[in-house]
């Protein structure tokens, strides 16, 4: 009662300010703070989910032998690692922060479909609901590779359907997601913002979008052909039938080539905005950036077959897609010296934001150098399918995509609760979490070149020391995420009240005009932007 | 002029020290053949272009982090925003080393696709899970299947130490044989999914897919035995789908396949021999034709 009546006050006061009560505050959603907490809790939630399967994973691969799984269950724990990793923590932490920041960044009141907001997250838990379910139908879980190859998808037991429309569900949702962030950016933006003075947060994620509009439905008409092939006797990839399983992996891949980059460019955006802050000095280079990050974007959609250098495509379409892989290289240096342009001559400070934004720059980095050898499709022939490239797309995707993740948290997070967090206990979780994804993923090139292909078992004798000494490195990591979770209920729960610009720096951005926590609905007046 | 250079500096580094990177345990092998080699070559020469771009771009970073503290006092420069002059060279020399390393790799590539010529032509057919390998024209084909020893160990909680099992996962019942310093010509199909025949030593990896039929080749100067695995997920046993090719002299190789052509006229003497059923594609023409 004595809640209620300060919770009336408060509401009297602050009349903008007034939050609806209960479940229905979250069940019926339109905020977008509220939307963009659900989503960061359900991505978080879905990081253990996901890590829980790593371990089992790294168990199993501790020493050579089957010890503690089943062959076939241990292809449904690396599938379902994937789709819940990439569709369940990463994307979703970015629309996450997407709600969260976007409006505050361009000084909107809120985003523009704020009840299709409400739609695309809700239906994640159910999507997940559904793949995650039929771990408990005959014949187990999806176990085909997240990458879904016929004919193998095609042989999946029950959980084939559930696999397809958790991935038809987890489409739509990213699509509504895409469509509000380009209305909102387009339409809302405070007078005075042009595209040119956008926040490169908000500038990434606008990229981001169109990318995932463009290649959602792509990814939607490739599992739909599987599911027809499947019941309805269609021959889109069965050989037998005249069909041709090669297509599917072209198809997959020109969903899944853009995708990579859905992954990492709002990771790129939240970097070039903690580089300068803690740098206390500007972006390097702001329009440069822009445009390399258009320019990744647009060879996104012309690399795709480097994935598949194996398949036997004809000499002249390896050499195409080697040559265009290779490209991509130069935007993304341009962006790697930016940052590091961005750091010279600045006056720098190493809050946790910050030791999060250099270890992306460093270990995205060396995500790059393996990439680069990638691409060379003479030397692919022999990375294709190993550890090599497992432990190539884990360097951009975890210290470099979920890095950047932490460091948008720890950057944003006392905008959100208005408190601040536990520096000490930030950076504990920073570097006992940055040794140990080295420990974990570095010896897995070793692996690759010595000779161990990835998605197996149980390895010859060969292969054990690396082995134990990348377990142990994942053990480490997977529990010092538990710090993570702490500093966020900590903050969550109370402490020193953050100022409005939260920093000890001059931080540029709208967000950091408003009080902390951001007032419920972020600007009901547009500022002046000049 | 000076990538060939480079390319052959980095191939007869590799050439050097073949002892050194056989059976590592960190790198790829230089291998057998002369394409594994040149791919050893390639690889270590993008290594090393790594490492010297490592070296400048980190060595800046950390350079910043240690000498711009804001503790140690320094102060940021306003006004360093941008500069097209340097924001054009950056762009430029990363093009440059992408030229430069592109060429060798496309000179490699193209040797790889070289199929013509061949001296022996193998059919390789993936099944879940096992190798089958028919010699075109020499009426001998077999099974290739984890050895039992291997097989019996890797059981769920075989209580088996692997150590002790001779080739863990790398061993099998029938290897392929092949004779030295012979162009051999691998013909790749899948029978059930896909499969990818993979031999690091000879640089060879392409995959085995249904309705299609591969083309890839290997020339061994060295004989031995070099292993291999599937390398892309085939359903359960994936991991348990050894390759094994022996390689051994010419007039080894033409008696061990006399005694198998013996073997087989006594044994299927009105019996069928198993073939699998793979169509050719209009796509596996085009690659055939290359």
């Amino acid at each position: 009662m004595a809640h209620a009546d300060t919770h009336a006050l408060h509401a009297a006061d602050h009349h903008d300010d007034h939050k609806p009560h209960g479940i229905g505050r979250w069940l019926f959603a339109t905020n977008h703070k509220d939307i963009g907490t659900m989503y960061m809790v359900f991505a978080l939630i879905m990081f253990f989910i996901g890590g829980a399967m790593a371990m089992v994973i790294r168990l199993e691969l501790f020493k050579p032998g089957m010890q503690f799984v089943d062959p076939g269950f241990y292809n449904s724990l690396v599938t379902s690692h994937a789709l819940v990793m990439i569709f369940g923590a990463v994307m979703p932490a970015f629309v996450g922060l997407a709600n969260w920041m976007i409006p505050l960044q361009i000084g909107a009141p809120d985003m523009a479909l704020p009840r299709m907001n409400n739609y695309s997250f809700w239906i994640l838990p159910f999507a997940f609901t559904l793949l995650l379910s039929s771990f408990f139908t005959a014949g187990g879980g999806p176990a085909g590779g997240w990458t879904l190859y016929p004919p193998l998808s095609l042989q999946a037991g029950d959980s084939f359907p559930l696999t397809i429309f958790a991935i038809h569900m987890m489409g739509a949702s990213s699509i509504m997601g895409a469509i509000n962030v380009i209305v909102t950016i387009m339409n809302m933006r405070a007078p005075g913002m042009t595209l040119l003075k956008l926040p490169l947060f908000c500038w990434t994620w606008l990229i981001t979008a169109y990318l995932l509009i463009a290649v959602m439905p792509v990814l939607a008409g490739a599992v739909t052909m599987l599911l027809t092939d499947h019941y309805f006797g269609t021959s889109f990839f069965n050989p037998a039938g005249g069909g041709d399983p090669v297509m599917f992996q072209h198809i997959f891949w020109f969903f899944g080539h853009p995708e990579v980059y859905i992954l990492i460019l709002p990771a790129f955006g939240i970097v070039s905005e903690i580089i300068p802050t803690f740098s206390r000095k500007p972006l390097f280079g702001y329009d440069a950036m822009v445009y390399a990050t258009a320019s990744i974007a647009f060879l996104s959609f012309i690399v795709w077959a480097h994935h598949m250098f194996t398949v036997g495509m004809p000499l002249a379409g390896q050499m195409f897609f080697m040559m265009s892989t290779m490209l991509i290289a130069v935007p993304t240096g341009v962006k790697v010296f930016n940052w590091t342009t961005t750091m010279w001559k600045g006056s720098l400070s190493f809050e946790p934001p910050m030791l999060f934004a250099l270890a992306f720059l460093f270990l995205f980095t060396i995500g790059g150098f393996s990439g680069l050898m990638l691409a060379i499709a003479p030397a692919d022939y022999q990375y294709q399918d190993t550890y090599f490239v497992v432990a190539h797309f884990h360097y951009v995707l975890v210290p470099g995509a979920v890095f950047a993740i932490m460091a948008g948290v720890y950057y944003w997070l006392p905008k959100w609760t208005g408190h601040m967090y536990s520096m000490t206990l930030a950076k504990w979780h920073f570097w006992v979490s940055t040794i140990s994804v080295n420990v974990l993923f570095f010896p897995q090139h070793f692996l690759g070149l010595a000779g161990m292909p990835r998605r197996i078992p149980d390895y010859n004798v060969q292969f054990t020391d690396w082995n134990m000494v990348s377990s142990i490195g994942g053990f480490v990591f997977g529990l010092s995420q538990l710090l993570f979770v702490a500093v966020i209920i900590q903050s969550a729960r109370g402490g020193p009240k953050a100022t409005a610009k939260v920093w000890d720096a001059e931080p540029l951005g709208l967000e950091w005009t408003v009080p902390s926590p951001a007032p419920y609905h972020s600007f009901s007046d547009a500022p002046e932007v000049h | 002029m000076l990538n060939r250079k480079v390319a052959t500096v980095m191939t007869s580094l590799a050439a050097a020290a073949p002892t050194l990177a056989y059976e590592s345990t960190y790198n790829l092998p230089v291998g057998a053949t002369d394409v594994s080699a040149r791919v050893y070559g390639l690889h270590m020469m993008m290594f090393w272009v790594c490492i010297a771009i490592a070296i400048v771009v980190f060595g800046v970073m950390i350079y910043s982090i240690v000498k711009f503290r804001r503790s140690k006092g320094a102060v940021a420069d306003q006004t360093l925003l941008h500069s097209t002059k340097v924001e054009i060279v950056w762009t430029l020399i990363p093009v440059l080393i992408l030229i430069a390393t592109a060429i060798p790799a496309a000179r490699t590539l193209i040797v790889m696709e070289d199929t013509r010529n061949s001296e022996l032509s193998i059919k390789v057919t993936g099944y879940q899970w096992k190798w089958h390998y028919e010699y075109i024209g020499k009426g001998v084909n077999f099974y290739s299947s984890l050895a039992a020893d291997s097989n019996e160990a890797r059981q769920l909680k075989s209580g088996i130490d692997p150590h002790g099992v001779k080739d863990y996962l790398l061993n099998v019942d029938n290897p392929v044989v092949v004779p030295v310093n012979t162009k051999i010509r691998v013909l790749l199909t899948g029978n059930d999914v896909i499969h990818s025949w993979w031999v690091p030593d000879f640089a060879v990896k392409k995959d085995a897919i249904p309705g299609f039929i591969n083309e890839a080749w290997f020339k061994s100067n060295k004989v031995g035995r070099f292993t291999g695995q599937c390398t892309e997920l085939c359903g359960r046993d994936h991991g348990f789908m050894p390759i094994v090719v022996e390689v051994r002299s010419k007039e080894d190789f033409a008696k061990w396949l006399a005694d198998k052509q013996a073997a087989a006229k006594a044994a299927t003497s009105g019996e069928v021999a198993p073939t699998a059923t793979a169509m050719t594609t209009p796509a596996a023409a085009t690659t055939a034709a290359l």
